[in-house]
């Protein structure tokens, strides 16, 4: 079934997107750079194009926390943040997964303070990264669009019944406009379907508790069944990918792999950064040279293994992590990308580059830039410097 | 100790989420750690019931509308019963449990 071309930006794909799904209860509170979400289907809500209850808190902790009541009650619920809202959410977070609600929450990349600042990078979320919530990367708005009808599917199916950020590059994407193919709201409907709660608090017929203590002898096999969800989870999001794409025409999977099979060097990135290194990458093909690039999808779960199988035949890989983990070491994405590799008989050497801190521009030059140092690192086999901070004035 | 005795279900067997069963702190004997024992005196008793209004725990069994005992295996002894007992009636009393166990035996 063809969609309808409209031009939106990523703010108003996302608000777009959770007026066609009609969750039940949206607990929010505004944001730079997603606020606009908030206030575009607060409007839906006041308008009523939603039969949602609109629930205007006083501050994302309280905005999680609703949420969280609502999902525990039955309802399909759903809040929007981003950056320092996301922060506050942690404490929940954590809450949200373990007691197993199925939250979608879009949520909009922004830098974390101190110095304060409004603009993109990938701090926010991988701060939340060991919380239990799927995290699914969106290149632009139609993919962010995509992903959070996709996410409503895997979040709720039994065997995975996990929370999920769905996440978009702040201003880059959040306030770009851009065409794209926006499904019926009928066919979404449809696609969502009816939510089914495994559990309901209030159902009169089905008392339970949740929520109780879990001492020394509980806590771990609690732990250990979350490990087991998001585990699960990997399958489910390869399935409606694939089933989303034989419906609408737009296959997903964990990660797209972008002129890799004969590449002998490549990047591992995350977001919006893969639109403007794909025009390098093209552009360096038609010099002739073997670049490619992989562009994570899903960071949680953490496909290892097909990553892995994906980058097994690089010579030199550069992992660029728009946020810095402050390990002394590299960044989250560095981590995961170079641990998973551990295992091939015959790895590529991996390098990382710190960049887009704060917002800051990233061009068609920083890109090249990389592609030629991993020609050399290709070439000497050399891996030092092993973390650059790329584009930041020395 | 009621259920401690039974082997613990592995990960797999537990509901997720930690979703559980409402009512099951009934079967455990949540009153064997009480320091003060309430001990009812009929002859005095009214069966106004504010007692078993105000049993934080459920202790108070009433039957037929009218008091009928304490739930001493889930009775922590915490005294409100006493408490709210009209003091015209005062017909609950809150005594040593260690004194009143040694005098059953």
């Amino acid at each position: 079934m063809a969609g309808r071309k409209v031009a939106k930006t990523g703010n108003e794909a996302m608000a777009e997107v959770m007026r066609q799904i009609n969750p039940d209860v949206v607990a929010a509170y505004p944001i730079t750079p997603a606020t606009e979400v908030v206030q575009i289907f607060s409007q839906f809500a006041a308008d009523g194009a939603v039969d949602t209850e609109f629930i205007a808190v006083e501050s994302e902790h309280s905005a999680l926390s609703a949420t969280m009541g609502a999902a525990a009650s039955g309802a399909r619920a759903m809040t929007v943040t981003s950056s320092q809202g996301l922060a506050l959410m942690y404490e929940m977070m954590y809450i949200a997964a373990a007691l197993r609600l199925p939250i979608v929450l879009p949520e909009v990349n922004r830098a974390l303070s101190a110095p304060i600042n409004i603009h993109c990078d990938h701090s926010d979320t991988m701060g939340a990264r060991d919380a239990g919530w799927i995290q699914i990367f969106s290149e632009n708005s139609q993919e962010a669009y995509d992903n959070i009808v996709q996410a409503v599917r895997i979040c709720e199916h039994p065997d995975v019944r996990l929370p999920a950020l769905v996440t978009t590059d702040g201003f880059i994407i959040s306030h770009c406009m851009e065409t794209m193919e926006i499904l019926g709201d009928a066919e979404v409907r449809d696609y969502v379907g009816p939510y089914t709660p495994a559990a309901s608090l209030l159902d009169p017929a089905a008392p339970h508790t949740l929520g109780a203590i879990d001492l020394q002898d509980y806590y771990f096999e609690h732990r250990r069944q979350l490990a087991e969800a998001m585990r699960q989870a990997k399958a489910r999001i390869v399935a409606v990918g694939k089933e989303f794409g034989a419906r609408f025409g737009r296959p997903y999977g964990l990660f797209e792999s972008y002129r890799l099979d004969d590449a002998e060097v490549g990047l591992v990135l995350l977001g919006s950064t893969a639109g403007t290194a794909k025009m390098v990458v093209d552009a360096l093909r038609a010099d002739g040279r073997k670049v490619g690039l992989l562009k994570l999808r899903v960071f949680r779960p953490f496909p290892y293994e097909e990553m892995a199988a994906a980058l097994s035949r690089l010579k030199a890989v550069a992992v660029m992590d728009r946020s810095d983990g402050l390990a002394g070491y590299g960044g989250p994405l560095f981590d995961h990308v170079r641990s998973a590799l551990f295992d091939l008989e015959r790895k590529p050497r991996v390098v990382d580059y710190v960049y887009g801190l704060g917002g800051r521009d990233i061009s068609l030059d920083d890109i090249r830039a990389v592609f030629d140092r991993l020609a050399a690192v290709a070439a000497t086999g050399r891996v030092d410097p092993l973390i650059t901070y790329l584009g930041v004035r020395d | 100790m009621a259920k401690e005795t039974i082997a613990k279900p592995g990960w797999t067997a537990l509901p997720p989420g930690g979703v559980l069963p409402a009512g099951t702190a009934h079967d455990f004997m949540t009153g064997d750690w009480r320091s003060f024992r309430p001990v009812h005196d009929p002859a005095k008793c009214t069966h106004c019931l504010i007692c078993w209004i105000y049993c934080p725990d459920s202790s108070v069994r009433v039957s037929a509308g009218k008091f009928a005992g304490f739930d001493l295996d889930h009775c922590k002894g915490c005294g409100l019963c006493a408490a709210v007992c009209p003091p015209k009636v005062a017909a609950i009393a809150m005594i040593d449990e260690r004194a009143a166990r040694a005098e059953e035996k």
